[in-house]
């Protein structure tokens, strides 16, 4: 009795609901969705009404992720005394967790559109389906903002076990189960490494705060890191995992093979998202000191996820397996510009991340097309002739890969280009060269399939007869086409946000570490020395 | 119509046209093929206009524009033309509408036009572009309608031929890429702004101590490969032959004519001017591919079977001279060479014409399917030996005058050389004259019975042959407005080799000097375009 009232109350955080409206909106939703599902089990409406809903939450959140964006872009309580840290520091608002916000919406919102159709064709159970997209979402957006490592590891596993669900869940096909064993069995192995190298950071640290972490650092000399540093790597490891980077890819093909192609399409694109916004988040802000420590680790990851992605790509007769391997490829580049360990490249890394969502998402929404019932026909001879049966189809596929290829006059040239400029600003030389040269290999995958679309082989079986593309498909097909080739001609907006973005959360997140060889202040910097440069040559 | 964005206009309006294309519905191809008319030949007209607008003693680029593009990458759309350019773009916009017209009948009209309008604009993208980055998206960007066009309407090993040609040219961009991004971040560190423009950035890379001589070689190497590929130089050709053989007959006049200049162009306008020093050292090996590959492209094209092939491998040959001349880094070797980049699209493009023609009435390239080919066709026959000719270099048409420059000027600045080369002139006449020889001549036989070449497939030849021949006999309007161009760059060379220290090749250093005006002011970019 007395002990009990000599206790303190255990103080909870005042919770600021506004910083984490944006995944609450999504869970939100996502809770409704049950919520009506279970009360009108079979009226036939709850499809329509269940999609509304989803799509309907996925809006509430951009709104909510825009208003904080227009908080911060103003200056305002956000971001004027560094990052606005909300529930005891757990979360930080700030323009880098809008940014990562920004793509996983997008994603969700298309993949969502997606499944739409994609449901209705497999007859499956689609309000479960929207719940469990929108939960993940939820783990994605928490993550994104998250500030602290056992927050990071929250958002890990509500994103990860929606989505070991979704693998599986078109229950009827041996191959999606096989992609949900993989993919839980995996993925929860690494979910445990990560969870070790918290462990040891915490006991390296005293926190699991980023931000006192870095403080942390920042002022107490570490004789003997090893156990530090042991726990980076332990990090890198489970975030490598999440976004596929060689060497611990080796769940990518089968999982993004068996899953639903709706389902591997936000995986793609939306999962990659919100695992690099961890990792940039962690190793920028907390472990900037030590990034001679993390850095050769990140490239090696690089170069690896490099060769295996383009290289092992060559040998698949499979679409889906073609483009998982190529996914692989395309965290190598995210990865140059994460071992840049600059604003540059973390900026770069962002709108890398934001065309990556939107190129992959459309090749696999016209895979998804092209599979047709029972969700099988995705070999490379299910492609041949598509530009005689179905042009458009085969004209966006061919936008998505050109894309991917890093063509230009599209969004992926720019992300390359923006890569190899942080990469190259950091004096990585051969890093871009090895990218370019394995991007030239990748190309030849894509081409393969765009020569099957477009130049079968004479003589060979051609698949005959249309599917339809329903309304949602179409929709979300359209804009993300039109996201692509906008990022390729006029990609200067998004550019600047990913910059201010990473700026922001650098000066932030950082907090007491100085941004040396920044350029942040973009304006000023660009404008003044140019007259002065000019005369020069002269 | 001193505001009005010509250069830019060039650019869009045969974009415009392809994407109109796109809307056409499928079944009327005859609406697709005349707005493809309609969009190339006005681009053609516009590009008269150009060269009625040029100025021809402006050796600076000149009728261009600056925009903002991507800021934050420094990367902003400027354009400008000078004397090399101009007739770049005057070629392109010309074989364009060529094509077309030599492809009336040709499946699936609709897609084949919109890529081959889509081609012209990167194409003239490519020539009018003066930012680096701007550069290089177009380059790139051509690869992806001329893929089409071979992957589409290629003959039988189309496949094969396309990926190829895709993939040299895109692995040879990577080193031009990485390269063009690390001279803009140089110059980001020595002077706060990061920009690609290309003049601000040649200005900055050829003074001394910009760039260490061995960053200079490397950068300048970087940039080789990617245009060594494209022209190409021997090691790096064999997409080319594979490339044209299997091409449509449009697609091939529009490889040769202005792909392959492509390779050369970059060389003159960033590889030279921007790594002078660089250039100059390694220009023996560059004489040297020159020589090999016009000798190779040479013996090559004479143990052909196949027709197409002899004309792909006189396109090796025939750059090779472009080469030449270039390195020789006299007036009167770049000017060659740029004359000969102008007579090659000219008088190669008639020829793949006229091979295409034979294609169309027999199916075959197969030299020993035809015989006595002028006794059944006399007019086909006579314009088939004229483009020979043209092509082998006889005096009187303009393939003399380009590779007499450029003998000439390589003789005056590398002796050897140019004797080596002048082989060269001889073997092409074998490998072109035996093959007019084993098809044109003789008795015919029933297979042989073709069909006299039509109205519509002489409108293709006879411009092509008319402008050779033209500028066979009167070239200076071509080298009064190259001449400013070729001689900015020309003086780069000479401010940046240092007299004080004569090195390396004697040969090439002492000669150069020669030619060099003592104090020779540094073609700074004269003036900036208006905007």
């Amino acid at each position: 009795m007395t002990l009990l009232a000599q206790l303190a109350p255990i103080e909870s955080p005042s919770i600021d609901w506004f910083a984490i409206a944006p995944p609450l909106a999504l869970f939100t939703a996502a809770l409704f969705i049950v919520l009506v599902r279970s009360i009108y089990r079979h009226n036939p409406l709850i499809r329509p009404l269940a999609l509304l809903m989803a799509i309907t939450g996925v809006i509430c959140a951009g709104a909510f992720t825009f208003v904080q964006w227009l908080l911060i872009d103003a200056d305002g309580p956000f971001s004027s005394t560094g990052p606005y840290e909300a529930i005891e520091g757990m979360v930080a608002v700030d323009g880098f967790s809008v940014f990562v916000m920004t793509v996983v919406l997008i994603a969700t919102l298309l993949a969502i559109l997606l499944a739409s159709g994609y449901l209705g064709r497999e007859r499956l159970e689609a309000p479960e389906f929207y719940v469990l997209m929108l939960c993940s979402a939820t783990g994605m957006m928490l993550m994104a903002s998250a500030n602290d490592l056992i927050i990071v590891f929250l958002a890990l596993e509500i994103l990860s076990i929606a989505l070991y669900v979704l693998a599986a869940f078109d229950r009827r096909r041996a191959t999606s189960q096989e992609a949900g064993l993989k993919y839980f069995l995996l993925g929860s192995f690494s979910s445990a490494v990560f969870l070790y190298g918290v462990a040891l950071v915490y006991g390296a640290t005293g926190s699991t705060n980023l931000t006192k972490i870095s403080q942390y650092l920042a002022t107490t000399t570490i004789l003997d890191s090893g156990v530090l540093v042991l726990g980076i790597m332990l990090l890198l490891v489970g975030l490598g995992f999440k976004v596929g980077a060689a060497p611990f890819h080796m769940w990518t093909p089968d999982v993004y093979e068996g899953a639903p192609t709706p389902v591997t399409a936000f995986m793609a694109g939306a999962t990659k998202a919100a695992a690099f916004g961890a990792i940039l988040r962690v190793f920028f802000g907390a472990f900037d000191l030590y990034r001679t420590d993390w850095r050769p680790a990140v490239w090696a990851l690089a170069v690896l996820s490099l060769l295996v992605g383009s290289i092992a790509a060559l040998v698949q007769t499979d679409v889906k397996r073609m483009l998982a391997y190529s996914s692989i490829s395309h965290a190598g580049y995210i990865l140059i510009g994460v071992q840049a360990a600059n604003d540059a490249g973390a900026s770069a890394a962002l709108f890398y991340l934001f065309v990556y969502a939107l190129m992959v998402f459309g090749s696999f929404a016209v895979v998804t097309v092209v599979a047709r019932g029972g969700d099988e026909n995705h070999t490379l001879a299910d492609f041949r002739g598509l530009s005689v049966r179905q042009p458009m189809l085969a004209g966006l596929l061919t936008l998505f890969l050109l894309a991917q290829a890093g063509v230009p006059l599209t969004g992926g040239f720019v992300a390359k280009l923006s890569v190899f400029d942080a990469a190259l600003d950091a004096g990585q030389y051969p890093l871009a060269l090895l990218g370019m040269l394995t991007a030239a290999i990748a190309a030849f995958v894509y081409l393969r399939i765009i020569l099957a679309m477009f130049a079968p082989e004479d003589g060979a079986d051609i698949v005959r007869g249309k599917t339809r593309v329903d309304f949602g498909t179409g929709v979300a097909l359209t804009l993300a086409a039109a996201g692509v080739l906008f990022l390729g001609l006029v990609p200067g907006r998004v550019l600047d946000f990913a910059k201010e973005a990473t700026c922001r959360s650098d000066e932030i997140v950082a907090g007491v570490v100085a941004p040396d060889d920044n350029d942040c202040d973009v304006e000023p910097e660009s404008g003044s020395p140019a007259p002065e440069a000019s005369p020069d040559p002269g | 119509m001193t505001d009005f964005p010509t250069l830019t206009a060039l650019i869009v309006l045969p974009a415009l046209g392809a994407l109109a294309i796109l809307f056409v519905p499928r079944g009327r191809p005859e609406i697709a093929r005349a707005l493809g008319y309609a969009a190339s030949v006005a681009t053609l007209g516009m590009t008269g206009y150009l060269l009625h607008d040029f100025d021809t003693h402006i050796a600076a680029p000149q009728l261009g524009e600056t925009h903002v593009w991507m800021e934050s990458l420094g990367v902003s759309w400027t354009t400008g033309i000078d004397g090399i350019s101009l007739f770049m773009v005057a070629l392109t916009a010309l074989l364009i509408p060529i094509g077309m017209l030599a492809s009336a009948d040709i499946d699936n009209a609709k897609s084949f036009t919109m890529w081959l309008l889509v081609l012209e604009s990167a194409l003239i993208g490519v020539f009018v572009s003066l930012d680096l980055v701007m550069f290089f998206v177009f380059f790139e960007v051509v690869l992806v309608p001329m893929y089409f066009l071979i992957a589409g309407w290629g003959h039988d090993n189309r496949r094969y031929a396309a990926t190829k040609f895709f993939l040299f040219t895109m692995a040879g961009s990577a080193f031009l890429f990485v390269g063009i991004l690390t001279l803009g971040y140089l110059y980001e560190r020595a002077n706060g702004t990061l920009t690609f423009d290309v003049q601000t950035l040649t200005n900055w890379a050829e003074l001394d101590g910009s760039l260490s001589s061995s960053t200079a070689r490397l950068l300048f190497i970087a940039f080789a490969i990617a245009f060594a590929v494209k022209i190409p130089l021997v090691p790096l050709h064999t997409w080319l032959p594979d490339a044209h053989t299997d091409a449509p007959t449009a697609g091939s006049v529009v490889l040769a004519g202005v792909l392959l200049k492509m390779g050369a162009y970059g060389f003159l306008r960033f590889a030279i001017p921007m790594f002078p020093d660089a250039a100059v050292d390694l220009a023996p090996v560059f004489l040297v591919l020159a020589i090999v590959g016009i000798t190779y492209g040479a013996i090559v094209g004479a143990m052909q079977p196949n027709l197409k092939r002899i004309v792909a491998y006189s396109s090796v040959a025939h750059l090779g001279f472009v080469v030449l001349g270039t390195f020789a880094f006299t007036i009167e070797g770049l000017q060659g060479g740029v004359f000969t980049m102008v007579s090659h699209g000219l008088t190669t493009g008639a020829l793949f014409l006229l091979v295409g023609m034979l294609y169309e009435r027999r199916h075959t390239y197969e030299i020993s399917a035809y015989r006595g080919v002028w006794k059944v066709m006399p007019i086909f026959g006579g314009l088939f030996v004229a483009a020979a000719f043209a092509s082998i270099g006889l005096p009187g048409f303009s393939g003399f005058v380009g590779e007499f420059l450029a003998l000439i000027g390589t003789f005056i600045s590398s002796r050897w050389y140019a004797v080596a080369a002048t082989t060269g002139v001889i073997l092409a006449a074998v490998y072109l004259l035996w093959a007019v020889q084993r098809t044109m001549t003789g008795e015919p036989d029933e297979e042989n019975d073709l069909p006299e070449i039509n109205l519509r497939e002489l409108c293709t030849v006879v411009p092509l042959l008319g402008l050779s021949l033209f500028l066979g006999l009167y070239p200076a309007p071509v080298l009064d407005r190259v001449e400013p161009s070729v001689e900015a760059v020309l003086l780069r060379t000479c401010v940046a080799d240092d007299p004080a220290t004569p090195d390396d090749d004697e040969a090439v250093v002492v000669q150069i000097r020669d030619e060099c005006p003592e104090d020779a002011p540094i073609p700074v970019a004269a003036e900036e375009p208006e905007s």
